[in-house]
């Protein structure tokens, strides 16, 4: 029971520092782009290919991220979260 | 492009028009006949799919606002557009990583379950409730007003009768079907949402050989380079940073979006579910990229301008280009159940905190019989239907568009940092989720009010000393101060001696103790 219990805040723990490591990740990225938009706009209106400005790119890039960012946390949830709530409650 | 049929009430556009209202009222009658406790009214009895239910979530946040707002705002300034397209999204990871599962553990019908779970409830239900209306209502003035003039630009009937047909409709689908029908109506409203921006998007792109560089160039041919990079829209980078953290933080306090997470049988689906909603919205909103540049090249800024000042009908006048009235027609139609389906997910959110929040916890202190908590629950839907319909007539011709933002803002600021203490904090107490509560919503309503959003733009004062137009940068961190402050000097050992069970749900759920 209290190995149950010891294990249980140490997933906690690990779960937290996860979503909070992700959460941060998230944070600076979309706040780096409006960062960029706000103190250098000569940069992103620069073109890297033919109709393609720097700052186009890194917008759908944005997007990009936030998708990896929640596939990089349910992956890990859907495998090592999901596996030791299994060991936990047996 | 001088001629368009907008405003005229066209055969295609009244057909795909009944046939949507047909099929979701045809859901409703389903949906009613499964509607029999509670649990399905606020919880479509949690045996939504995952799937299902990310379709839901995409459905009940791709609001009118989105899909027109944004379309407009790119076609006639280029990239100052696009940060809106990446502002709405970046909420939707945070969603996932701190706020999904341990709602859908701790909870059962709204928010403000998680909150009380370990504190005193009269007074935490009580404030919980004053934050989650205060967002519904400033959200619904939007979308309401929203509706009444985009119904009446597009089929040509009356601001107010409009305004009436859309209260109506969701009425029905709310008070007969509850959370079943809500649910598949976001569903349907999804799908038809996601095609027909689809749609357009592949004619657009086919017109430009299937790339979307090529448009871009094409735009800053016609435009100017200048469309391509960031214009005057970020000039004062506190703004900017301000109002995206009401967009990062408050898309995961809205309680109609909060809500969802209830409808799924477990954590796991309610993580998955989010999952496949973060790729629908940012699929959708990379498509405004491709509608919002198609737009101003083929129909051009003038054009859309001419049509509405504020921009909201470059989509409608893009697909009349490519496919002719048919086309519009079907296009208008999509906007308009993109409104409905919002509308509905609002009033049901606002109807729980009535019912469940105010009566059942609070005037009934949690006994009450489940035949009476359905009861009222649907008088409190017809409440806040009619509340809907009187706000929408009452704010005509007003410049609402702000509302949007800063319902972001009090859900950022009134609902997310409890909510994050609740679940994460030992030494949370119910003073210190009172105060957070009420210091978020308050401060948020009292700084817009001071803000130029409201003294110049709508009182025309010629300044203003609270520079912000948001207000989320102040409030948020003052929730959480008030929060932790006032937590820190009432200990309550009762709920810190819960913490522990608390933890233990938010990973194991219910069933497990």
């Amino acid at each position: 029971m209290t190995d149950r219990h010891q294990r249980l805040r140490v997933l906690a723990s690990t779960q937290w520092r996860l979503a909070l490591s992700l959460t941060a990740a998230m944070i600076a990225v979309y706040f780096g782009f409006i960062l960029l938009i706000a103190y250098n706009k000569p940069l992103l209106g620069r073109l890297i290919a033919p109709g393609l400005s720097l700052g186009i790119v890194l917008g759908a890039l944005v997007i990009v991220v936030s998708w990896l960012l929640t596939w990089v946390y349910v992956w890990w949830a859907n495998t090592r979260y999901d596996d030791e709530l299994r060991r936990i409650r047996e | 492009m001088t001629d368009t049929a907008i405003g005229v009430p066209n055969a295609v556009a009244m057909g795909f028009f009944f046939l949507f209202i047909a099929v979701t009222l045809g859901i409703t009658y389903w949906a009613a006949r499964r509607t029999l406790t509670t649990e399905h009214f606020y919880a479509a009895g949690r045996i939504i799919r995952p799937g299902q239910n990310g379709l839901a979530l995409a459905g009940d946040y791709m609001s009118a606002a989105s899909f027109l707002g944004i379309a407009g705002l790119v076609s006639t300034t280029g990239f100052d557009g696009l940060i809106y397209s990446t502002g709405w999204l970046v909420g939707w990871p945070v969603v996932l990583f701190l706020i999904a599962e341990p709602l859908r553990n701790l909870g059962k019908y709204t928010f403000a379950d998680v909150v009380a779970y370990r504190l005193r409830q009269t007074p935490v239900r009580i404030a919980a409730a004053i934050g989650t209306l205060a967002t519904v209502a400033f959200y619904l003035i939007a979308q309401m007003v929203g509706a009444g003039g985009l119904i009446r630009l597009m089929f040509g009937i009356s601001y107010e009768w409009a305004i009436v047909m859309v209260g109506a409709v969701m009425i029905a689908y709310v008070l007969f079907g509850g959370m079943i029908a809500t649910t598949w109506v976001q569903i349907v409203k999804a799908v038809v949402l996601l095609g027909g921006a689809s749609l357009l998007a592949v004619l657009v792109l086919a017109r430009f050989g299937m790339n979307p560089a090529t448009l871009f160039a094409a735009a800053a041919e016609r435009q100017g380079a200048a469309v391509l990079a960031p214009g005057r829209l970020v000039s004062n980078p506190l703004d900017a940073i301000s109002l995206g953290m009401a967009l990062m933080f408050g898309t995961a306090g809205l309680p109609h979006i909060l809500m969802r997470f209830y409808t799924v049988p477990d954590a796991k689906s309610a993580r998955t579910s989010v999952f496949y909603a973060t790729g629908l919205i940012g699929y959708f909103y990379l498509m405004t990229f491709v509608l919002g540049f198609g737009a101003m090249v083929l129909v051009g800024p003038d054009a859309i301008r001419r049509v509405d000042a504020g921009g909201n009908m470059a989509a409608p006048l893009l697909a009349e280009a490519l496919g002719g009235t048919p086309l519009l027609g079907f296009i208008a139609a999509v906007a308009f159940a993109t409104i409905l389906a919002v509308v509905a997910g609002l009033a049901l959110s606002g109807a729980a905190a009535l019912s469940h929040d105010l009566w059942v916890s609070v005037v009934r202190r949690g006994h009450s019989d489940p035949g009476e908590q359905l009861k009222v629950a649907r008088v409190a839907t017809l409440l806040l239907g009619i509340l809907a319909v009187a706000l929408g007539i009452t704010f005509k011709g007003q410049n609402v568009a702000f509302m949007v933002s800063l319902a972001f803002a009090i859900a950022a600021s009134a609902n997310f940092p409890a909510l994050i203490l609740s679940i994460y904090w030992r030494g949370w107490t119910t003073a210190g989720a009172v105060v957070s509560m009420l210091t978020g919503t308050a401060t948020t309503l009292l700084l817009i009010y001071l803000s130029p959003t409201i003294q110049v733009d709508v009182l025309k004062q010629a300044s203003v000393w609270f520079p912000l137009r948001n207000p989320a940068m102040i409030t948020i961190p003052l929730a959480f101060a008030g929060g932790v402050g006032v937590s820190l000097l009432t200990a309550e050992p009762a709920a810190a001696e819960r913490f522990a069970e608390v933890e233990r749900r938010t990973h194991l759920g219910a069933a497990v103790d």
